[in-house]
């Protein structure tokens, strides 16, 4: 008999979640379509005079990742919980903490990091200072975690209702809101030639933070979602 | 090791006055029962009796209002880190877009693999030989439930909850849940599963639990 240990536990479930991704992989396209189009919007409604855009663009791409990540959240543990998987996943003998770090890091990949990938073209859209573009790039890839991470937890607690998307935006974007300032605080303070360092270390340290944290309290809002 | 004085051997699984209440309404209980090593016992219950409830409550899902469960003579809490419990649910847990050997080796991972078999092996065995690299969204609901049993073969459990098992399968299939249910108690395994009734045993008359609503 092999029991295998909560590595491999691990291991599996990143293999099967990545196959699946992979089988659906027009879907990992579509976060990056909405952001797209949202930027899109902007100088629709503003105007293409590039100075004011310049002056918005890095906010505008901010809130923009943010809602593109918002609307992907949903599909984190639906699909596993309504085939069963995530009874399954709660029965394991392995740590449940583990096994949800593992799909959320899956979720980060496949929705969150196109997204990082896709805004040097975003700010291309909006004539974001080229020296800016790096801070907006580091603040992304700090903050895209943080908000997988912190959206997991909301997710977990309304996973057991149906049509849950308002509410779970109601829970998730308060939760939102210091990521999206430390992150917006970054670019504003590089664009303005100010030192940026220190937002870009508080974001640092609430994910790593989070990355402690968010896979217990997840955990613990399956185990009342579930029941 | 402690021997109780007349030497009884511990069973499987022992329920002592157990009551599960949903919103301060009980819905089963008390039952107590004992399940030992190659038994397989039916609960029945009409609809609404609480069979999966049961069940749920068996494995750890849901925490019951009062009494103990005891696993192999501890109490519940240590089997969820044991490997020692397969849950059947309504609910297969397979993905449509993965084949049916990449579902089952999903399942090796998550739960451990019993020796001497493979998910080939184990395909074979629940008749879906030549199935292993169809999507399982392309299975039937009956064949779906054959590579869920086929799951129960892989995973080292030695207590079974299986909650209607028979739903979704035709005449071999029924057959074949009691051929995989004679093989796993006579391994030393032990079941416990649910039926409205509808099914009776091809072999021998197995011990049955009546579950009935709470006035």
């Amino acid at each position: 008999m092999r029991y295998g240990t909560a590595a491999s536990a691990c291991f599996a479930l990143l293999r099967r979640d990545l196959l699946l991704s992979w089988r659906r992989r027009g879907d990992a396209l579509n976060p990056v379509l909405f952001a797209l189009i949202v930027v899109t919007l902007f100088p629709l409604a503003l105007g293409p005079e590039p100075n004011q855009l310049a002056r918005i663009a890095a906010g505008v791409i901010l809130v923009a990742v943010l809602i593109a990540g918002l609307l992907a959240l949903d599909t984190l543990f639906r699909g596993d919980y309504e085939d069963g998987t995530l009874e399954q996943l709660v029965l394991s003998p392995h740590p449940l903490p583990l096994l949800l770090a593992s799909k959320i890091l899956v979720h980060w990949l496949i929705t969150a990091v196109p997204l990082v990938l896709a805004a040097p073209l975003l700010a291309a859209m909006l004539y974001l200072p080229a020296d800016v573009l790096p801070v907006l790039i580091a603040a992304l890839a700090l903050a895209t975690p943080l908000l997988s991470l912190l959206g997991a937890v909301c997710v977990a607690l309304t996973v057991g209702m149906r049509r849950s998307g308002m509410l779970l935006a109601l829970l998730v974007l308060p939760l939102y809101v210091p990521v999206l300032i430390f992150a917006a605080g970054a670019c504003d303070a590089a664009q303005a030639g100010l030192p940026f360092v220190a937002p870009l270390l508080w974001l640092g340290a609430a994910l790593a933070l989070a990355l402690v944290l968010a896979p217990l309290a997840c955990a613990a809002a399956l185990r009342i979602s579930i029941t | 090791m402690a021997h109780s004085p007349d030497h009884d051997p511990i069973p499987l699984l022992e329920a002592r006055g157990l009551v599960f209440a949903r919103n301060d309404e009980v819905v089963f209980g008390p039952i107590d029962f004992r399940l030992m090593a190659g038994e397989v016992v039916l609960v029945e219950g009409d609809n609404g009796a609480g069979k999966t409830t049961l069940l749920k409550v068996l494995s750890g899902l849901l925490v019951a209002e009062a009494g103990e469960i005891r696993l192999n003579g501890d109490a519940l809490t240590l089997a969820r880190l044991s490997h020692q419990v397969a849950l059947l649910g309504h609910l297969a847990g397979l993905k449509g877009d993965l084949t049916a050997e990449e579902n089952l080796r999903f399942a090796i991972g998550l739960g451990g693999l019993r020796a001497g078999i493979t998910p080939v092996l184990a395909l074979g065995s629940v008749g879906l030989e030549g199935y292993e690299d169809v999507p399982v969204r392309q299975l039937s609901a009956g064949q779906r439930k054959r590579v869920a049993l086929a799951r129960l073969l892989l995973v080292p459990a030695a207590l079974w909850l299986l909650d209607e098992p028979y739903a979704n399968l035709d005449r071999g299939g029924i057959e074949l849940v009691n051929r995989l249910l004679d093989e796993h108690a006579r391994r030393g395994g032990a079941a416990l599963v649910t039926s409205h009734g509808a099914y009776a045993f091809t072999s021998g008359t197995p011990r049955r639990l009546p579950l009935r609503r709470a006035a």
